[in-house]
């Protein structure tokens, strides 16, 4: 029998920001998170790690620091995703998704499609505050349209993963909890301080870790930081962490009944 | 598919680990008709009706829904049913209105035909006062109208109602009972369970009855009970040696504790009433009050489950 995926998509997709609208303290407390760690950074440690790290001030480190908030805008957005999903199991209207005959993947791809643009109207936000708060990015209209597209990418492969941990968490409490690893870890990479300075056993993990070539791309794009490859590591971290959030989602809502 | 069972269940089984919940069990429902599993809790209801309803895998059994097996067309069942679950599934973020026309876009009806579908099953469930308000603030009598009325959105031949009205207060419940008459006189066919006797009486066409995972009866309510052995008289007595009488008089009479009355199995003919009493008179017992008790289906379970509801 004939499905509509498109049609169902779009019709959850409506859902999906209706109850964002309808429940705006969740949007504003996943904005509020970065930008309250933004003016921290900038405001209260910024003047002795600018020094630190380059030699320069508070300036400084606010353009070193800018776009790992902005990826960390990124991180709390999806979070709020596995949030909703896991509400979403609880409130039983899936479990009538399920009973009727619709594309089985508009279901998630709502949540996807809707967290994605949530996540991009944080980082617009997100952006705008680190613009005010001395953030003086060197990037031309290309890049901060490749900036866009890349944080596009960013959004969708880590709202799959956070999908199925929405899906894996059984209540809303672990739902909550279990994601907060994407806000630490980049903490744990280049986000914050360079990896240099960090304990050898530390240093070895930032370096592998994914957060570390994201950050990295980011601030390529958006400041004179360097490039290099950090961009497709960072798009194949993407692609691997978007695959298998969407197939470790898949089959979890395929075998909850 | 005209005379073909709306429902058909052969031989169905499920456990959960070492738990049988359905030891092999047989349903068959006539299209047009209102089939009602009665069962305690834990019975295995709602496990019957979430295999029915494409929701659960069967351990074994054959399982035919409008002409369809849920396991292999799952689709095909879906496009054919309408559920309402034991347990609210309704968007509690979103107002009535919009749930339905959530219902709607995801049945495909065009933007008019939405809207009028909408505004049509909000009326006929009295929730036109209440659409825009979001389900959250709606009473629990509210959230079950929006949810069955979530269901009916895409006009389903076979309808699931789990437990409609468990919870609901006696006024809610008797507006829901009309509300699933008016459904069968449309045609549909509904699979109903519940807890309640009385509501499978009221409204089923058959009863099955489940339990310890068999259907442990099945027929019209009039047929189950028939299958009791008979109703009872009651006897109540002004005095305890009238009673003690009587009991002389009557060795298959069971005393009701705390009361001074005897329940004496009888069919409640008129020969019957003569000969009991007869016995009475013959003793010269005095009987304060008689009444007849013919058997309900509250016997039924009784007798049959070995346990009231
Ligand atoms: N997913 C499951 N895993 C394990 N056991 C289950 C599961 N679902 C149901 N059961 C068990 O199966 C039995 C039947 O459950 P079911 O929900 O079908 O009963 P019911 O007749 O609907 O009861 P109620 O009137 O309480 O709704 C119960 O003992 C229940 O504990
Ligand atoms: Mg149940």
């Amino acid at each position: 029998m004939t499905t509509y995926p498109v049609r169902d998509s779009a019709t959850m997709l409506r859902r999906n920001l209706k109850r964002m609208l309808r429940y705006p303290s969740m949007t504003v407390t996943l904005v509020a998170m970065p930008v309250i760690f933004l003016l921290l950074f900038v405001f209260i440690l910024g003047e002795t790690l600018g020094a630190g790290i380059n030699g320069g001030g508070r300036a400084a480190y606010a353009n070193y620091v800018a776009p790992a908030i902005i990826m960390m805008t990124v991180m709390s957005t999806v979070q709020g995703t596995a949030i909703s999903v896991a509400m979403d199991m609880t409130e039983g209207i899936i479990t009538r998704f399920r009973t009727m005959h619709i594309a089985r993947v508009s279901v998630l791809t709502g949540h996807v499609i809707g967290s994605v643009l949530q996540a991009m109207l944080a980082v617009g936000i997100v952006t705008l505050v680190a613009l005010a708060v001395g953030f003086r990015p060197t990037a031309g209209p290309l890049e901060w349209l490749a900036t866009a597209g890349f944080l596009t990418v960013l959004a969708f492969a880590f709202v799959w993963l956070c999908v199925a941990l929405g899906l894996a968490a059984g209540t809303v409490e672990t739902a909550s909890n279990t994601p907060m690893v994407l806000v630490l870890l980049p903490f744990l990479g280049s986000g914050f301080v360079p990896t240099d300075s960090m304990p050898a056993a530390v240093r070895w993990f930032a370096e592998y870790q994914p957060f570390t070539p994201i950050i990295e791309a980011l601030r390529g794009l958006l400041t004179d930081a360097p490039v290099g490859n950090t961009v497709w590591i960072a798009l194949a971290w993407c692609a691997v962490i978007a695959l298998g959030g969407y197939l470790w989602s898949k089959r979890l809502f395929d075998r909850a009944s | 598919m005209k005379g073909a069972p709306a429902i058909a269940v052969t031989a169905l089984r499920k456990s959960f680990g070492k738990h049988t919940v359905l030891d092999g069990i047989d349903l068959h429902v006539p299209p047009g008709s209102v089939f009602s599993l009665l069962g305690a809790n834990g019975a295995g209801k709602t496990t019957t009706v979430k295999i029915m309803s494409t929701l659960l895998a069967a351990d074994a059994g054959e399982v035919r829904v409008a002409g369809h097996d849920p396991v292999r067309a799952p689709d095909a069942v879906r496009a054919a049913i309408g559920v309402t679950g034991q347990f609210s599934a309704v968007d509690k973020l979103l107002t009535g209105e919009e749930n339905l026309r959530l219902m709607a876009d995801l049945h495909h009806l065009g933007r008019a035909e939405g809207r009028r579908t909408t505004t049509d099953l909000l009326a006929r469930f009295g929730l036109t006062e209440a659409a825009r308000k979001p389900a959250s603030a709606y009473s629990g009598g509210m959230l079950r109208r929006l949810d069955l009325a979530m269901t009916l959105a895409g006009s389903p031949q076979v309808i699931f109602l789990d437990e409609p009205t468990t919870g609901l207060d006696p006024r809610s419940r008797r507006d829901m009972w009309q509300i699933v008459r008016d459904l069968v006189a449309g045609g549909v066919t509904i699979f109903l369970t519940t807890q309640y006797l009385e509501e499978a009486d009221e409204l089923a066409d058959r009863i099955a009855v489940l339990d310890h995972g068999r259907i442990v009866a099945e027929g019209t309510a009039e047929e189950l009970k028939r299958r009791i052995p008979g109703g009872h008289v009651r006897l109540t007595f002004a005095a305890p040696q009238d009673l003690e009488a009587a009991r002389q008089a009557l060795p298959e009479a069971v005393p009701d504790p705390d009361t001074l009355a005897l329940r004496v199995p009888n069919d409640g003919s008129m020969r019957a009433l003569k000969t009991l009493i007869d016995r009475l008179d013959d003793r010269a017992v005095e009987v304060d009050e008689l009444s007849v008790h013919t058997p309900d289906l509250d016997d039924v379970f009784l007798a049959l489950t070995g346990q009231p509801t």
